[in-house]
């Protein structure tokens, strides 16, 4: 009876074939993200100069003051075992942030509204097209071709940066005490944290970026991407109203 | 916790503040007051914050009859040995001392709303404007037939924690060589849906290290239960072997106990067990019931408040509630309390009022550093409490993501007692 289990060398030959056609057809519907279709690579070096202080990439590439960027795409937050990546790189990575063409866009411009209290020092590309040059360039230097999962190349340009209106708004502090009660189930009014991160005393801006990259499911963290998901823009201004002086 | 003489003076002067005020308030109409019965997620929580936001302008009393209070939520884990019983028992000294709450060790034994009084087991009668009832749950008599409160010691419920837990404990601990566990799971619905899914994890967590050849045996009414495909996947990696369960369709609803034998029946099949853990069917703790503001098992409220679909000074919280849609947990509990206390404050006092909002996530331990975690968002509808949106652990996750969700309920542990307790 074993017998009529085993596959045949030439069926499983034949089984592979037709699978990795299925891939190359998944991938052709799914829209390849060749680096040439992110942006301009050689435009892309060019941005890279902004980021070779602490990141190296490429040939020999090493960990730095940053981490090196190799195999950057499909990689996971602060997975490098020997790199000291900050407690909110850590935390994102354990939340499960993964590096996509999304996340690094969304990343580079404004590396706070991903990561609050990343240590790079970087103050984030407005640039769309600089952006989508820089990955594409960043691309070059990971696996390929693979199937990484990141999005078609027309989410390129998104802009993730918050509307300057919504940023202008300015939050109710005592509506933010309100609905501060649901936030302090979990996270300690005091500022000390275990197990669950601190919210008290961000600056407003920090505290609004940071909840929209969850309204948006950029940041990963299952419950937060839930409680950001029904706020109201002024109910997240109101929060980080409160939230940053609530004696 | 320990007071330096700055310290005491300080809190000597506010004290001093504070008595004067009623003094001047005694002279006109007097505080409003607000009677809270149950000192737990919800109760505690409700006294807190209408203490806290009104300034003193309330004048609340909470009844309580434990003056150590153990949380139902991580009794588990104490059963498995995460946890010590004194790290899960709180107390009300900062309500009083920090809120200047009226903490009555006591219990309510009636309620007349007529007269809009409580009557205590001590004689007193507490007057009330507004009455906010958070008894927790009771048992349904006679739901699993042979069992009662008086055999509780021969068969444990632990659904309250405390000496219970411990008694459940010891039982688990001095189980013979190779013996067998029973858990008799209640029906729907029930305080903490995925509770006696861990419960058996954690028990079995225990015997797999002091006593590997033991069995445990889940006999359920429910077809289907809490974050079952989760816990069936701990079981299988953690447990192989060791635990079996008896639904419906095997004879699960039809289940009575001889606690003096030690067996259970189920359908016709009775089996000899060492350890049995009754969880009975579950209705609103007694004094929901004497007030007048039940209907069946539960106390209906409003989603909007809280308040009883019966009498609109009557609020009613946590498990006791019939809501709609939210669980009956702690976090549940402490979330409606937040959304009542501002209602409260705002029909007694010229304050602000917002428009409800609820959430609620239970975490689970399934093994050492094998957390899960479930929850959703609700809002308040004209018939119920709805949900609106939800999420669940996913069955395959990594450790690194299992040990950060068990990290994270440590965190949350913390997070609701201080909001509760301090």
């Amino acid at each position: 009876m074993a017998g009529a289990l085993r596959i045949s060398p030439t069926l499983f030959g034949m089984m592979r074939a037709v699978a990795s056609f299925a891939l190359m057809v998944g991938v052709a519907a799914s829209g390849p993200a060749s680096a040439d279709l992110i942006g301009d690579a050689e435009a892309g070096e060019r941005h890279f100069d902004d980021c070779i202080g602490c990141h190296q990439i490429g040939k020999g590439a090493e960990d730095g003051i940053g981490p090196h960027l190799n195999g950057i795409f499909g990689r996971r937050a602060a997975a490098h075992d020997d790199f000291p990546y900050s407690e909110s790189m850590q935390r994102a990575g354990v939340d499960g942030l993964t590096w996509s063409l999304e996340t690094l866009d969304a990343y580079i411009e404004n590396p706070r509204a991903l990561v609050s209290k990343t240590r790079m020092s970087y103050p984030g590309l407005e640039n769309d097209q600089a952006r989508a040059d820089l990955l594409a360039y960043l691309r070059r230097f990971s696996d390929n071709p693979a199937n990484i999962p990141e999005a078609a190349p027309t989410a390129i340009g998104t802009d993730h940066s918050v509307d300057p209106d919504i940023l202008a708004i300015q939050g109710d502090p005592e509506y933010g005490e309100y609905l501060s009660s649901e936030c302090v189930s979990c996270h300690k009014i005091d500022g000390t944290a275990d197990g669950i991160p601190s919210i008290t005393r961000w600056p407003e801006q920090d505290f609004v970026v940071a909840m929209h990259a969850y309204k948006e499911k950029l940041r990963p963290h299952p419950v937060m991407q839930m409680m950001a998901g029904r706020l109201s823009n002024e109910e997240i201004a109101a929060l980080a109203a409160y939230f940053k002086d609530p004696d | 916790m320990t007071l330096n003489r700055r310290k005491f003076i300080a809190v000597g002067t506010a004290a001093a503040a504070s008595l004067s005020s009623p003094v001047v308030l005694a002279q006109g109409a007097g505080r409003p007051r607000v009677v809270v019965i149950g000192g737990g997620s919800g109760g505690a929580t409700a006294a807190r914050y209408i203490a806290k936001d009104s300034d003193g302008a309330i004048d609340v009393t909470l009844v309580e009859p434990s003056r150590s209070y153990f949380t139902c939520y991580f009794s588990n884990l104490y059963i498995g040995g995460f946890t010590d019983l004194e790290d899960i028992s709180h107390t009300y000294g900062t309500l009083a001392a920090k809120y200047g709450i009226n903490v009555v060790h006591d219990w309510a034994t009636d309620v007349d709303r007529d007269a809009k009084t409580v009557r205590l087991a001590g004689g007193d009668a507490l007057p009330y404007d507004k009455l906010i009832l958070s008894p927790g749950i009771d048992f349904v008599e006679g739901a699993v037939p042979g069992w009662s409160t008086a055999q509780q010691n021969r068969m444990p419920h632990a659904y309250k924690a405390g000496s219970q837990s411990e008694l459940l404990k010891a039982q688990v601990m001095a189980m013979p060589e190779g013996g067998r566990f029973a858990m008799v799971a209640p029906p729907n619905p029930y305080r903490c849906p995925p509770g006696p899914y861990e419960r058996v994890s954690m028990v079995a967590h225990v015997l797999k290290q002091t006593n590997p050849t033991a069995k445990i045996l889940i006999v359920d009414p429910k077809p289907k239960f809490s974050k079952q495909a989760l816990f069936e996947e701990g079981w299988r990696t953690h447990y192989s072997g060791m635990i079996e369960r008896i639904g419906p369709d095997f004879g699960g609803e039809n289940t009575s106990v001889d606690p003096d034998a030690m067996t259970i029946d189920i359908d016709g099949m009775v089996e000899q067990v060492d350890v049995c853990n009754v969880i009975p069917a579950q209705k609103a703790g007694r004094i929901a019931d004497m007030a007048g503001v039940t209907e069946g098992n539960w106390a209906p409220v409003n989603a909007s408040d809280m308040s009883s679909t019966v009498d609109a000074d009557v609020y009613v919280l946590g498990d006791s509630a019939a809501q709609g849609d939210m669980p009956k947990s702690g976090f549940a509990a402490n979330s409606q309390a937040k959304v009542c206390a501002m209602a409260v404050r705002g029909a007694l006092t010229d304050s602000r009022v917002f428009p409800a909002k609820f959430t609620n996530t239970c975490w689970s331990l399934i093994a050492e550093d094998d957390g899960v975690k479930v929850g959703a968002t609700y809002e308040a509808t004209e018939a119920k409490i709805a949900k609106v949106d939800g999420f669940i652990s996913q069955t395959g996750e990594d450790a690194a993501t299992r040990k950060a969700t068990y990290e994270e309920s440590l965190g949350w542990y913390s997070g609701i007692t201080t909001d509760m307790f301090s």
